[in-house]
């Protein structure tokens, strides 16, 4: 516990995180490429799909990373809610837009998959339209962050917003499965054949790993953004008061 | 108890004075259902089979129009800082104007909503499911609503921010009641419509009240 607050020092983290970035960037790159050349030629083509089936290993990750995303955020939104946590609340503020990035680009594969198999871009399934929502939710995030320009008010409302849309997710998720699925069974899903061989099992949970150690990784990059530029902020208000408050007007 | 209910008679009073936006909020209701039948062209057989969803959508529009009302006048002339420190539980203040607002924006709607659903023809039969639906569903709307306009009540342009941050929170209303009218599981949507305004009026008086805390100290 004592390291956790010690670590609400700037100066502390810095010390700490700098060092640390390097190895998972280092262990994301080598997950992936390990787990692309698994999926690209050492795994089989699907018996119904073929070869498209390989967008499996960047599609699945970047869906599990929508949701994981959100959980960190909501996770740290509440320790910096309860706790006051400042590297909590810079967590929860960093960790949004990468999860949107995750949630966009889960959608945007999923659709280049969907062309093929479904012969759609896009359809009205159960899966999809919850992470369009969810990817709504990132957005309204976002969009609260950036309306409030005090950063301790913008800390505290946005965690009440992300706290509430946590609590909501397992709601709007089953309101859109039933609405596909209260009168008729799924059919339209994936026809990714019977279940799962393993030699497809370990490119995509490689995968999966990859694109952890890569959140993690552009999360501690940009939390560190964040500390440097808020520092930068206070530094130009210590030196140029008058100016520093006009450009932030103009902002 | 009287103090609450004063806050409901006034808020009435003042969404239905000149500028006070409940009468818009009908028309603008109106209006939607209008446009969707102009779009879609003199086929009276897809309107009336895209009606509950038509009348659905309107309904959700028209009220995150009115959201902007529930707190603006309050934070303007200064008394929601009394109603802050006069209450004694700021969540039971957020849920009597979340009622005021159903009673002067809302209620309205459902008393005006069989007029568009005979411009759309909607079957008979589907009347007193679309009214019970909107009697259930649309408290949801104005809770939820309450919570979306206390977290942006201290920014300059909230309306639009506002309709974003409610807008995926009020995505099962929709889809539960609209099912409602329309197929044949009307009445386990009811119920799960049910749930979600039970659900609403625990959850968003009390995320109100904090985001109304923290706007404003």
């Amino acid at each position: 516990m004592a390291f956790i607050s010690e670590l609400a020092n700037p100066v502390v983290f810095e010390r700490y995180a700098r060092p640390v970035q390097p190895w998972l960037i280092g262990i994301a790159c080598t997950l992936a490429a390990i787990g692309l050349y698994f999926g690209i030629f050492n795994s089989p083509a699907d018996y119904q799909q073929g070869d498209t089936v390989r967008i499996m290993y960047v599609h699945v990750p970047a869906a599990w990373l929508a949701m994981f995303c959100y959980s960190t955020m909501a996770v740290a939104a509440i320790v910096g809610f309860i706790w006051k946590h400042p590297l909590a609340d810079v967590a929860a503020k960093e960790a949004a837009p990468i999860g949107a990035a995750f949630t966009f680009l889960a959608l945007f594969t999923g659709s280049i998959w969907g062309k093929p198999m479904w012969g759609a871009w896009w359809v009205w399934d159960a899966r999809l339209t919850s992470v369009l929502i969810l990817f709504f939710m990132y957005i309204g995030y976002i969009a609260l962050w950036q309306a409030i320009p005090d950063k301790q008010r913008a800390a505290r409302l946005t965690a009440i917003l992300a706290i509430v849309g946590f609590i909501n997710i397992p709601i709007i998720k089953f309101s859109v499965e039933w609405w596909s699925s209260l009168h008729q069974p799924a059919s339209i899903l994936r026809a990714d054949g019977p279940t799962i061989d393993s030699s497809m099992l370990t490119p995509l949970f490689l995968m999966i790993a990859a694109y952890m150690f890569a959140f993690a990784a552009m999360l501690l990059q940009s939390m560190r953004n964040e500390l440097a530029s808020r520092r930068l902020a206070r530094l130009d208000m210590q030196s140029n008061p008058v100016a520093s408050i006009v450009a932030g007007d103009a902002q | 108890m009287s103090a609450l209910g004063a806050i409901i008679i006034r808020d009435i009073r003042l969404a239905w004075r000149a500028g006070g936006g409940a009468l818009q909020g009908i028309i603008f209701f109106i209006l939607i259902g209008v446009f969707f039948s102009f779009a879609i062209g003199p086929n009276i057989a897809l309107i009336a089979s895209i009606a509950p969803p038509v009348i659905w959508a309107a309904a959700l529009l028209a009220t995150q129009l009115s959201l902007d009302q529930i707190w603006r006048a309050d934070k303007e002339d200064g008394s929601l800082e009394i109603l802050i420190e006069a209450s004694d539980g700021l969540s039971l203040t957020a849920l009597t104007k979340a009622i005021a607002h159903w009673l002067a924006s809302l209620a309205p709607i459902i008393v005006i909503a069989p007029a568009l659903a005979i411009m759309l023809n909607l079957p008979s039969t589907k009347y007193s499911p679309l009214i019970l639906s909107l009697l259930i569903g649309t408290p949801a709307l104005s809770l939820i609503g309450t919570f979306g306009a206390a977290l942006a009540i201290s920014l300059p342009r909230a309306g639009l921010l506002t309709a974003i941050l409610t807008g995926p929170l009020y995505i099962p209303i929709l889809i539960f009641g609209a099912g409602a009218i329309g197929n044949a599981n009307g009445s386990a949507n009811l119920m799960l419509l049910a749930a979600y305004s039970l659900f609403a009026a625990i959850i968003s008086p009390l995320a109100a009240a904090a985001a109304l805390r923290f706007n404003l100290d």
